[in-house]
C-alpha cells in the first residue's frame, strides 16, 4: 500500500464524519437555505474544527454562495475544500535537520499524548535514513518513563542516555549532547515529562531544558515539537499557546489521528496558530509516523 | 474566549428586560449563547442539541425570581440541569459483600489510567482497604515497570507475570493471588486501546469474563473532544461500564467531555484526578463540574448572590458585627469554613473564568495546611476565650496549643491576625460611613 493509500485509509475516520456527512447533507438538500448552513455548520463542529473556524468556514461558504450566485448545493462540497486547502497551505514544513554538525531536538507535550513513542519511532525512521541518533530520557518524573525509552532505544538500536529517576532533565540533555559529541552523533532527541500547560513551575523547568541546551549548541534546539493527541478537543490550541510562549514551539506532531473521526482539528489549529503541523501520526507502525503534507492530507480527506 | 462569552451574554441580558413568565423569545435568546458555550467547552454536539431542546421546554413559561432577568434565571435553570444530569446517581465505588472486589480500569491510550489505578489505590488505602494492583498492560513498553514503581511508592502489592503473558491469564491469575494474599480490592490496570480495534476489544471483554469485575472504570482525558461520544459508547456497549473517573481535570480544559460521556453512557462520574501527585483524586462534585463547563462563573455568582437571601441576612449580621467591631474568633471560624466548603483555594481561583489566563495568579499558593492550623487553634478555646480574646494569657496559649497540637508562637500569631483584621474592619466602617456622607455607594465588607 503506497502512502497516500495509507494515510487515506488512516483518514478514512475522518473522512466518514466530516466529507461523507456534508456530502450526503448537500445531496440531501433540494436548495441552499438556512437549514442547509446550520446542518453544515454542525457537522464541522462534530468534527472537533472548533466553534470558531466553523462559524468562519460556513461564513465563507455563505458569502461565495451569493457572490457568484450559486444554487446547487452539491457545490459547497468543493467550495469548503478550497477554502480548507487556503487555510491549511501547501507547503510541507520539513524537519530542521542540520547538514554538518548536530542536530538537537526537543519534544515537548501534555501527558499521554504520546511523546515517548513519538520520539521511538522517529528515532527509528531517521536511523534508517542512515542518521547517528541519540535519545536523551529526559522524562525523569513519571514512573518507568526512563524504561519506555530505553526499550524503544533497544528495539531501535539507539543509544538512551539517562539519569535516575527524579533527576534534573537540563542536566540529562547536557550529558546527552557531550555524548553526542564524543560518540560522534547526529541527532539527539531530548524526551521530557508530560506536563500541564497550565502549571508555571513545570513550565519553567522546561525553559532551562532548552536554555541548556542553547547553551551547549548555540542555536540549539533546532526543532521543538509539541505533541498533541488527535482526540483532544478545543484545549489543544490553548496547549499549543502555552507552550509556544515558554519554549518557542517549532512544529507539531499530531498523534493518534486515525483513532479518530474528529481530526478536523488540524484545521482548527493551522488557522488559529502560526505553527506549521510537522508530523502527523496515523497508525501504530513506525512508517505510520509521516512528514505532514497539507495539500495531500485536504485530498486524502476529500477523496472517496 | 471567555470573557468574550460572558461579554456577550451580558448583552443578551441587556435587551431581556422585563418581569413575569419567561417567554420562548427569551429563552431561545439565552439559549444561543448557552449553546456556543457549550459547544466551546467541547460538550458533544448531539448531548448539547438534546440538552437545549429539554431546557427550552422546561424553562418556558416559568416564573421569574424576583431578583432575576429572564436570560439570568434560563442560565440558572441551564446550570440546575447540568448539575442534575452529571449527579444524581450514587457515585461510590460498589464494593463486593465477598472480597475480593474487582475493578478493571479501560480507556483509550493516554488516558493515564495506570496513574489513576495508582491513586485509587492510594485512596482505597487510606479507607482502611488492602488493594492489589494488576499489570495487565502487556503491550506499551514499561507499563509493567511504572505501575510497579507507583505500586512501591504507595506500598501497594503489584501483581504482574511479565509482558509475554496473556492479559486474560494475568487478571485471571491476579485475583486468584489477591485471594491468597487477603488483598480485599484488586485493581486491574489494562493498556490503552481504540474502541474501533476489534481485537483489543475482544480481549477486554474476554477479561470480564474471566474476572467478573464489580466495577469497570473508563478512564477518559478531561481534555477529549468531540470523540469522548464515541468512545464513551463504544466501551459501554461492549463492556457495560459502571462508571468513569476524569483525568487531567487540572489543565484549563473546560471538561464539556465530562458531559458527553455522562448523557451518553448515564454512568456517574466516580472520581476526578487533579494533579501530579499521587493523592491528587478527589470524588466527583457535579456542582463544581457544571459552572465550569458552563464558563459563566461570573454570571452564575451573581445570580448566586441574587437569590441567596438567607445568606445575605448571614451576611448583614456580620457586617453589622463588624461595623460596630463585635468580629468575635467564632465569626472568624464561620468565614473560614465558608471558604473552605468551597474546595482548595488554588484550585478555587483557576476554576473563575478569566483567572486561569492570568499570569500573576500563576504563582498563588494559598497553604491549605494553615488554615486547617487556624482551624484547630479556635476549636481548641473554650466558648469565653472565643468572645472575648482578650483573656487568652499565657497558661491558656499553652493550653490551646497542646490541645491544638501546634505551638504557642503559632497561637500568638492567629491572635495577632485575628487583632489586625478586627482593626482593619473599624477602618472599613469608618470609611463606609464616610462615602455614605458623601453619597456614594458604600461597598461594605462581606
Amino acid at each position: 500500500m503506497g502512502w497516500f493509500d495509507r494515510l487515506k485509509s488512516g483518514l478514512s475516520r475522518t473522512r466518514e464524519g466530516l466529507v461523507g456527512r456534508i456530502t450526503s447533507i448537500v445531496t440531501g438538500a433540494g436548495r441552499i437555505d438556512e437549514d442547509l448552513y446550520d446542518e453544515l455548520e454542525e457537522t464541522l463542529i462534530q468534527a472537533d474544527v472548533g466553534v470558531e473556524t466553523s462559524l468562519h468556514l460556513v461564513e465563507h461558504l455563505r458569502k461565495a454562495v451569493a457572490r457568484e450566485r450559486i444554487s446547487d448545493p452539491e457545490q459547497l462540497p468543493g467550495l469548503l475544500k478550497d477554502r480548507i486547502r487556503e487555510i491549511m497551505g501547501q507547503e510541507t514544513a520539513p524537519l530542521n535537520l542540520q547538514s554538518g554538525g548536530l542536530t538537537v531536538m526537543m519534544v515537548v507535550g501534555v501527558n499521554g499524548v504520546g511523546k515517548t513513542t513519538t520520539i521511538g519511532k522517529l528515532a527509528q525512521q531517521l536511523k534508517e535514513e542512515g542518521r547517528r541518533v541519540l535519545l536523551a530520557a529526559g522524562d525523569t518524573f513519571r514512573a518507568a518513563a526512563i524504561d519506555q525509552l530505553e526499550v524503544w532505544g533497544q528495539r531501535t538500536g539507539v543509544d538512551v542516555i539517562r539519569h535516575q529517576e527524579g533527576a534534573d532533565p537540563a542536566a540529562v540533555a547536557f550529558d546527552a549532547i557531550a555524548a553526542a559529541r564524543s560518540r560522534g552523533a547526529d541527532v539527539v532527541i531530548v524526551d521530557t515529562a508530560g506536563r500541564l500547560h497550565t502549571k508555571s513551575n513545570l513550565m519553567e523547568e522546561l525553559k532551562k531544558v532548552r536554555r541548556v541546551i542553547d547553551r551547549e549548541v548555540p542555536g540549539a534546539p533546532h526543532e521543538t515539537l509539541l505533541v498533541l493527541d488527535a482526540t483532544t478537543g478545543q484545549n489543544a490550541v490553548q496547549q499549543a499557546k502555552a507552550f509556544s510562549s515558554a519554549v518557542d514551539v517549532s512544529g507539531i506532531v499530531l498523534t493518534k489521528l486515525d483513532s479518530t473521526a474528529k481530526g478536523g482539528v488540524v484545521i482548527a489549529i493551522a488557522r488559529e496558530l502560526n505553527i506549521p503541523v510537522k508530523i502527523i501520526g496515523i497508525g501504530e507502525k513506525a512508517e505510520d509516523l509521516r512528514p505532514f503534507n497539507p495539500g495531500e492530507f485536504v485530498d486524502a480527506l476529500f477523496t472517496r | 474566549m471567555f470573557e468574550n462569552l460572558s461579554s456577550k451574554l451580558q448583552e443578551t441580558f441587556k435587551r431581556l428586560r422585563g418581569k413575569g413568565k419567561l417567554t420562548e423569545a427569551d429563552v431561545s435568546e439565552a439559549l444561543r449563547e448557552v449553546r456556543l458555550a457549550l459547544l466551546e467547552a467541547d460538550v458533544n454536539f448531539r448531548v448539547v442539541k438534546d440538552f437545549v431542546a429539554r431546557v427550552k421546554e422546561k424553562a418556558v413559561g416559568i416564573e421569574v425570581l424576583e431578583a432575576l432577568s429572564p436570560g439570568q434565571q434560563v442560565i440558572k435553570i441551564v446550570n440546575d440541569e447540568i448539575t442534575a444530569l452529571l449527579g444524581g446517581t450514587n457515585a461510590r465505588l460498589s464494593i463486593a459483600p465477598k472480597p475480593p472486589t474487582v475493578v478493571l480500569m479501560v480507556g483509550l491510550q493516554g488516558a493515564g489510567k495506570t496513574t489513576a489505578s495508582g491513586k485509587l489505590s492510594a485512596w482505597l488505602k487510606k479507607q482502611g482497604k488492602r488493594p492489589l494492583l494488576v499489570a495487565a498492560d502487556v503491550y506499551r513498553p514499561a507499563a509493567i515497570k511504572q505501575l510497579q514503581v507507583l505500586g512501591q511508592q504507595l506500598d501497594v502489592p503489584v501483581f504482574s507475570l511479565g509482558s509475554d503473558a496473556d492479559p486474560v491469564d494475568i487478571a485471571r491469575a491476579g485475583v486468584e493471588s489477591a485471594v491468597k494474599q487477603g488483598r480485599d480490592v484488586v485493581l486491574v490496570d489494562t493498556a490503552g486501546r481504540l474502541q474501533v480495534d476489534d481485537a483489543l476489544m475482544q480481549e477486554l471483554e474476554n477479561i470480564k469474563a474471566a474476572v467478573h469485575p464489580h466495577e469497570i472504570l473508563l478512564v477518559v482525558d478531561a481534555m477529549t473532544g468531540q470523540e469522548a461520544v464515541s468512545v464513551a459508547e463504544t466501551f459501554n456497549q461492549r463492556l457495560g461500564i459502571d462508571g468513569v473517573v476524569i483525568t487531567k481535570l487540572d489543565s484549563d480544559t473546560r471538561g464539556g467531555a465530562a458531559l458527553s460521556v455522562r448523557a451518553v453512557t448515564g454512568r456517574p462520574i466516580k472520581f476526578v484526578g487533579t494533579g501530579e501527585k499521587l493523592d491528587a483524586l478527589e470524588p466527583f462534585h457535579p456542582d463544581r463540574m457544571a459552572s465550569r463547563i458552563l464558563g459563566m462563573g461570573d454570571v452564575l455568582s451573581l445570580i448566586e448572590k441574587a437569590q441567596a437571601q438567607f445568606d445575605e441576612k448571614q451576611a448583614m449580621e456580620m457586617s453589622q458585627k463588624m461595623r460596630k467591631a463585635e468580629f468575635t474568633l467564632d465569626d472568624f471560624l464561620q468565614q473560614l469554613r465558608q471558604v473552605r466548603q468551597m474546595g482548595p483555594l488554588d484550585q478555587l481561583l483557576g476554576m473563575l473564568p478569566g483567572m486561569g489566563q492570568l499570569k500573576q495568579l500563576k504563582n498563588v499558593k494559598v497553604d491549605e495546611k494553615e488554615l486547617v492550623h487556624v482551624e484547630a487553634i479556635i476549636q481548641s478555646m473554650t466558648a469565653q476565650e472565643r468572645r472575648s480574646p482578650d483573656i487568652i494569657n499565657g497558661s491558656r496559649r499553652k493550653r490551646i496549643a497542646r490541645g491544638s497540637g501546634t505551638t504557642v508562637q503559632e497561637v500568638n500569631r492567629l491572635l495577632r491576625q485575628f487583632e489586625e483584621s478586627k482593626k482593619m474592619m473599624k477602618q472599613f466602617a469608618g470609611m463606609e460611613k464616610a462615602m455614605r456622607k458623601a453619597g456614594r455607594v458604600p461597598f461594605g465588607p462581606r
